[in-house]
């Protein structure tokens, strides 16, 4: 048993659980601080109340009250999870071919308007094998508007040697314009009832919102549909795809080191544009699969405005998961589980926006998450040589095999 | 005419100083990509001073000195707010591209947590008596107009920084120094450079500058209301400094030419050709980003980006 304990701790893959682990700890101590610093200025709440809010926040969908709730929110967490895993996973995928993806907003909007425009154009009330199929055709068109925008900053990059992240920037408050502006010239699409402004109707009045397939039954009163099972099955494409085919290996060597695939043959021009285009078709179908749910209705008067924050937790999302797209499906229910205790945050006093702060802090941690992984190395380090000190018989060889593998690495 | 320049003036101000900002903080070596969250951090900050201040009579004898404290307090804040970015990025030799991120979203969550905590709303506004900064001379010749009339103090103090730190980073040791670092950081600490500490320097000068140009912003756009927005200002101000080739005065020409870009979206309806031509707002909004990508793409081949810039500094690289 011991020996298993010992083979775990070398494992690459565990180091990096244990660092995300130790940044969520130190994003949630510091979201803490700063409930504690909150009690001090307001008089309507105290120290014991930031106790609470810690609890709350802990507690996730958990922390909702009665049994009704909880179900109801978890099914919600479940739902919002799954456009956050897409996001997550389109950030992995251009991560492991050095690129920075900070363009997921502007894709998942244009995702959003490319499946909203043939969800909502076309009526299928009443016939529901009609209504899946425009379904998979919304979503088919939602991925193909994020991979033409997503393959944009990949031909600045490969092309003219632009930095993509602030082409990434650029073009999030294109599309974040485009969206609104495109959205504002279709009278037909935009909800008229009363009490509505900027709002469009939605696949409810169209009749093919995306299937629920009985979920709903299981967490009655939530939005939850098909949507999360599309997003783990494309995140476990993704990382196969990544692990195990040519392609994913060409991509994987471009981002460890562009000169290196170069000399090796790889035409590493076509893999930049190919891994941002895919990144953007991606973090598109996020947009396409929350937006298609019958419940969800898009401001486009606003859009323009500001960004949505699934564009951005995507990066949360990804880093946690160390660019793994199968983890990225834990983080990103993580993440919700979060929010949601952040939502409940105000019967404590304070406000959603902790869990936003603890989320931001969580990514500055992961920003230097390789020196919590050098901590917990070196640590270990020491207390093996305490351990060969007493055991002189012990040969030395296992330290030589892990420096080999550091290189690997 | 006389209008649309003084509506260029008021939004190249604030581009001019964080385009500076950005400037000072990659001549060190140090990829600021968080100038927005600085700037927004800074309003938000200077906004509660303001308010504070006026609601308890505070220096409001002279409201030109009063914009003039609060825009140090601002400063002041964005440049504490950078540190959090060079801890990271000098300190622990993080990833420059995900601090910056993450303070870009940590700003907007600290806005919004503290404003509706605070005051019970997500924004920081100015108490109904205020009546703003602006410096009407409505009796000046048409030239005259455009520097005095509607005018605001922060806009004089922005171009005497910009000269100030222009010429200061060129012609003074230190400034010499830090350019340095962003080229070369291993031959800087040869001679003897402490590239830590000239890169502590620049992040945080970039800070200060950023907070100045965060509170100028809303103060001058939004009459002084904070909010978790700067309306994507900072990263404009980003692609303005590369724009200029990481120099003074292609920077200055930067802020005016987005500097009109960006405001004519706002005053479109207000002028009467761009109202007769009819296109919606929406389109001028994107001009300016579509110019910076036709522009990068045209110069991004030979572009004088500091050679260490994004690169933590590892002593014992050669």
């Amino acid at each position: 048993m011991k020996n298993f304990f010992q083979d775990l701790k070398q494992k690459e893959g565990f180091k990096s659980v244990c660092a995300s682990i130790l940044c969520i700890l130190a994003g949630i101590l510091v979201g803490f601080v700063v409930m504690m610093i909150l009690s001090l200025f307001n008089d309507r709440i105290g120290l014991k109340n930031a106790f609470q809010g810690l609890g709350i926040l802990l507690g996730g969908p958990f922390s909702s009250g009665t049994a009704k709730y909880i179900i109801t929110n978890l099914g919600d967490m479940i739902f919002y999870a799954a456009p956050l895993v897409m996001t997550g996973v389109s950030v992995a995928i251009a991560y492991k071919t050095g690129l920075f993806n900070i363009g997921a907003a502007g894709q998942f909007l244009m995702g959003t308007m490319g499946s909203l425009m043939v969800a909502l154009n076309i009526d299928t009330t009443g016939k529901p094998a009609l209504g899946v199929l425009v379904w998979i055709l919304a979503v088919i068109a939602g991925m193909l508007a994020g991979m033409l925008w997503g393959a944009i900053p990949g031909l600045f990059k490969a092309f003219f040697n632009v930095n993509e992240v602030i082409v990434c920037i650029m073009t999030n408050w294109i599309a974040a314009n485009i969206v609104s502006w495109i959205f504002s010239t279709t009278p037909a699409l935009i909800n008229s009832g009363a009490g509505k402004s900027g709002y469009l109707i939605t696949t409810a009045a169209t009749g093919n919102g995306t299937p629920k397939l009985g979920l709903d039954r299981l967490f009655p009163g939530s939005y939850i549909d098909i949507g999360i099972l599309l997003a783990i099955v494309l995140a476990i494409t993704m990382s196969v795809i990544l692990t195990k085919t040519v392609f994913g290996y060409e991509l994987r060597a471009c981002g460890a080191n562009k000169y290196g695939a170069r000399y090796a043959g790889m035409n590493e021009k076509k893999n930049i544009v190919l891994s941002m285009a895919i990144a953007g078709g991606l973090a598109a179908i996020g947009g396409a699969i929350y937006y298609l749910n019958p419940g969800i209705e898009f401001k486009f008067d606003s859009a323009y405005q500001k960004l949505p924050d699934y564009g951005f937790n995507g990066i949360p999302a990804a880093l946690l998961g160390s660019c793994n797209p199968v983890a990225v499906i834990f983080v990103g229910l993580f993440i919700r589980f979060l929010s949601i205790g952040g939502d409940n945050l105000t019967s404590a006093g304070f406000n959603k926006y902790i869990a936003d702060i603890i989320i931001a802090l969580i990514i500055y941690f992961a920003g230097f998450s390789k020196l919590f992984r050098d901590l917990l190395y070196r640590k270990r380090k020491k207390a093996e040589t305490a351990e060969h000190a007493k055991h002189e018989e012990t040969p030395p060889d296992k330290v030589t095999t892990q420096g080999k593998e550091g290189e690997a690495q | 005419m006389i209008f649309l320049l003084q509506k260029t003036l008021i939004y190249a101000a604030p581009l001019l100083i964080v385009a500076l900002a950005g400037m000072f903080a990659e001549r060190s070596g140090i990829i600021n990509l968080a100038l927005e969250g600085e700037m927004i951090f800074g309003a938000f900050i200077g906004a509660i001073f303001a308010r504070f201040f006026l609601n308890n009579g505070i220096m409001t004898g002279n409201i030109q000195m009063f914009f003039v404290v609060i825009l140090l307090i601002a400063g002041i804040s964005g440049g504490i707010f950078s540190i959090l970015l060079s801890i990271s990025a000098v300190k622990l030799k993080a990833d420059q591209t995900i601090g910056g991120t993450a303070l870009n979203m940590l700003a907007p969550a600290i806005v919004n947590a503290f404003a509706l905590s605070l005051f019970n709303s997500e924004k920081v506004q100015m108490p109904a008596n205020f009546s703003g900064y602006v410096i009407k001379n409505p009796e000046l010749g048409p030239i005259a107009q455009i520097f005095g009339d509607k005018a605001y103090i922060s806009t004089y103090i922005i171009i005497g920084l910009f000269i100030i730190l222009s010429v200061w980073i060129y012609k003074t040791r230190t400034g010499l120094r830090m350019r340095a670092c962003g080229e070369h950081p291993q031959a800087a600490a040869s001679v003897g450079i402490n590239v830590f500490k000239m890169r502590y320097l620049g992040t945080t000068i970039s800070g200060v500058l950023a907070g100045i140009g965060g509170y100028a912003y809303i103060a001058t756009v939004a009459n002084g209301t904070a909010e978790s927005s700067v309306g994507g200002m900072g990263f404009l101000a980003l692609a303005i400094m590369i724009f200029g080739n990481w120099k003074p005065l292609g920077i200055a020409l930067g802020a005016l030419l987005f500097g009109f870009l960006k405001c004519i979206g706002p005053v479109s309806s207000s002028i009467q050709f761009l109202k007769n031509l009819g296109l919606p707002m929406y389109f001028y909004n994107i001009i300016p980003y579509v110019v910076v990508l036709v522009v990068l793409a045209l110069t991004a081949k030979k572009s004088g980006c500091p050679k260490a810039e994004g690169i933590p500094y590892d002593k014992g690289m050669r």
